[in-house]
């Protein structure tokens, strides 16, 4: 009896064993697989990475009741939990349906039901992530990006910069508003550069900083203190310039206060190995008298 | 016994054939295999036909799914993971795990395994080559490794907070691959099968499986099970033990008579896959009913030497 016992003991220790080990392995690669891969996007309302995958059952009804057939199950092999729903915008991106099928569907809270309207999903935040790809960088009118957009006009604005190439352009830069980005990707999808997209869809973990909370923003405090400022005015700057003559620094340049008389040129020291090909004149004021960019 | 079980070889069932034909002697095996594949086709034809006809007969998988827009049915294996990895589950989560428990319940928790759960048919085909191609022995594999393997499934999903068993489980890579998309998941079905055909008898649903042991404790009350009601009539063919894929449940039932055993066959790990019933010739087995938790009494209370007999052999 007492050897039975013991063989039955040792037996079930080794069997616990055997078990503990395997187990301890798919521990370790449950942490492993909660990398999702960046292109890999949730569907609408699903938690942050960590407690989606301790709720979804990997039943597959979003994918079912998606009308649009944008989700997919993860396989084996793909770079996303196995059998968890996600899409790929640059393929197939949300379409954000207003009744959002598919968080009704999920018969787990892995897809929030607390989420009604579409446009509060944070599937992810769309980043111009080539700069040197988006043809709106090179000065090129396109702005398909702004135009495909759901939340049209919030999410994406159109912002103009000096298109310095030319001197007398403006680029029209599309830029992304975490505020309103659903992170939907139809601005990945329509992308017109080859192959990835200019534009692109990253996990909010991935492409949302913290924001720099420790900065005061001078304008935004004086906004708040009913448009006082918080600190001293600047000393104004003095630019050494002939009598009758201001300087304006904010854009209206030189100001010549009395009309009718011409400021004389100022007698600057010649510097004695002025090289002849400057490209600067020899008056500084020529200089000043420049409008327009330096 | 190993006389008569000599004489025939390794062909179990082949006097069945001969006595009650072919079809009846594999009445139950070819009901299984409708069932399993129907359900299958079910899943996989439904969006199909929802898109000729609007009405969803099933979407999902096993883990989650709705009949008909309207029947929630949740694997409560899969929703207890869940809620131990830190998630509580939406009413229709609920509901359906509800509805499956019950039903497993009262059928018989592992008719789970041996009428819905397609990586059932992989491993009958392995023990069947098995026993086709003589193949003996191989890995022990204790039977009872499959409730640690449930244990710690659910341990892990406490610890990690996401179903970390839900990674590599065969059983819904499987049927999720079928219906959604197979990608590599056949490779699963291969190791499966090799574990079963080269390693150990039996060794997936017979030893490891924790989905099995799972269905095993929720059935283990349940109201339909196998009886050898006329376990005199026996002529110890060995075929129904040849057959059967949790071998070490018949013996007592039908050979423990003497020692007082009811006929009822009451062990949770019985599948209810009556391919006993189908092999025998002298109609020994048959599907019965019982009343959940009452006690089966024991025929003639034994002696307290069989007594201890019987609690070694239950031991060892």
């Amino acid at each position: 009896m007492d050897n039975k016992r013991r063989k039955f003991i040792g037996d079930s220790l080794k069997t616990a064993g055997a078990v503990g080990v395997g187990s301890l392995v798919l521990g370790l690669y449950s942490g492993q697989s909660r990398a999702l891969a960046s292109q890999a996007i949730r569907p609408p309302g699903a938690l942050a990475e960590d407690d989606f995958l301790g709720a979804c059952v990997r039943c597959g009804l979003c994918v079912r009741d998606c009308p649009w057939d944008t989700l997919k199950l993860a396989q084996l092999f793909d770079p996303v939990a196995l059998g968890t729903p996600y899409f790929t915008a640059r393929k197939t991106p949300c379409e954000m349906c207003e009744d959002i099928p598919c968080v009704v569907a999920c018969p787990t809270g892995a897809l929030d039901h607390s989420l009604t309207d579409i446009n509060d999903s944070r599937m992810g935040l769309a980043v111009v992530i080539d700069q040197e790809g988006c043809i709106a960088f090179q000065g090129l009118r396109c702005e398909v990006c702004y135009n495909v957009c759901p939340v049209q006009g919030k999410a994406i604005t159109i912002e103009t910069q000096t298109n310095n190439r030319t001197g007398m352009h403006a680029k029209f830069i599309p830029v992304v508003h975490s505020s309103d980005c659903t992170g939907c990707g139809k601005c990945e999808q329509a992308c017109i550069v080859d192959g990835e997209s200019a534009i692109k869809v990253m996990p909010l973990k991935l492409a949302a900083s913290g924001g720099s909370p420790h900065y005061r923003q001078g304008w935004k405090e004086k906004e708040k203190a009913g448009g006082k400022s918080l600190v001293a005015p600047d000393a104004e700057h003095k630019f050494n310039l002939p009598e009758g003559v201001e300087y304006d620094y904010a854009g209206e340049g030189l100001i010549i206060k009395d009309k009718t008389k011409k400021p004389e040129a100022v007698s600057v020291p010649q510097l004695e190995q002025k090289t002849k090909d400057s490209p600067f004149s020899e008056n500084p004021l020529d200089t000043l008298n420049k409008k327009g960019g330096l | 016994m190993g006389v008569a079980n000599a004489k025939k070889g390794f062909k179990p069932g082949q006097e069945a054939i001969a006595k009650k034909g072919w079809l009846l002697a594999h009445k139950w095996l070819i009901l299984r295999r409708l069932s399993q594949f129907s359900i299958l086709a079910l899943f996989i034809f439904s969006p199909w036909i929802a898109e000729k006809t609007e009405v969803w007969l099933i979407k999902g998988n096993l883990a989650s799914s709705l009949t008909l827009d309207v029947i929630p049915l949740t694997d409560p294996y899969v929703l207890i993971q869940s809620i131990l990895a830190g998630s509580w589950p939406v009413f229709t989560g609920v509901l359906g795990a509800l509805i499956v428990a019950v039903f497993y319940f009262l059928v018989g928790g592992r008719v789970y395994c041996s009428w819905v759960c397609p990586i059932n048919i992989v491993t009958d085909v392995a023990a069947w080559l098995r026993t086709k191609l003589k193949i003996k022995g191989g890995a022990q594999i204790g039977r009872n490794t499959r409730f640690w393997v449930l244990g710690f499934t659910l341990l892990l999903a406490l610890i990690t907070g996401s179903i970390a068993w839900e990674l590599i489980n065969p059983v819904s890579m499987v049927f999720r691959g079928l219906t959604f998309g197979m990608g590599f998941a056949w490779g699963v079905i291969l190791a499966v099968f090799l574990l079963d055909f080269i390693v150990s008898r039996r060794a997936w649903c017979g030893s490891l499986c924790p989905v099995g042991a799972f269905y095993s404790l929720l059935g283990s009350q349940s109201m339909m099970r196998i009886n050898a009601y006329q376990r005199e009539q026996c002529d110890d063919c060995m075929d129904c033990f040849l057959v059967c894929p949790e071998q070490q449940i018949i013996k007592n039932p039908l050979n423990g008579a003497a020692k007082g055993f009811h006929s009822m066959i009451t062990s949770s790990q019985c599948t209810n896959c009556g391919r006993c019933i189908d092999v025998c010739t002298e109609d020994v087995f048959r599907f019965e009913t019982r009343i959940p938790f009452k006690k089966i009494p024991m025929l003639n209370q034994p002696s307290d030497s069989e007594k201890l007999t019987q609690t070694q052999e239950v031991v060892s």
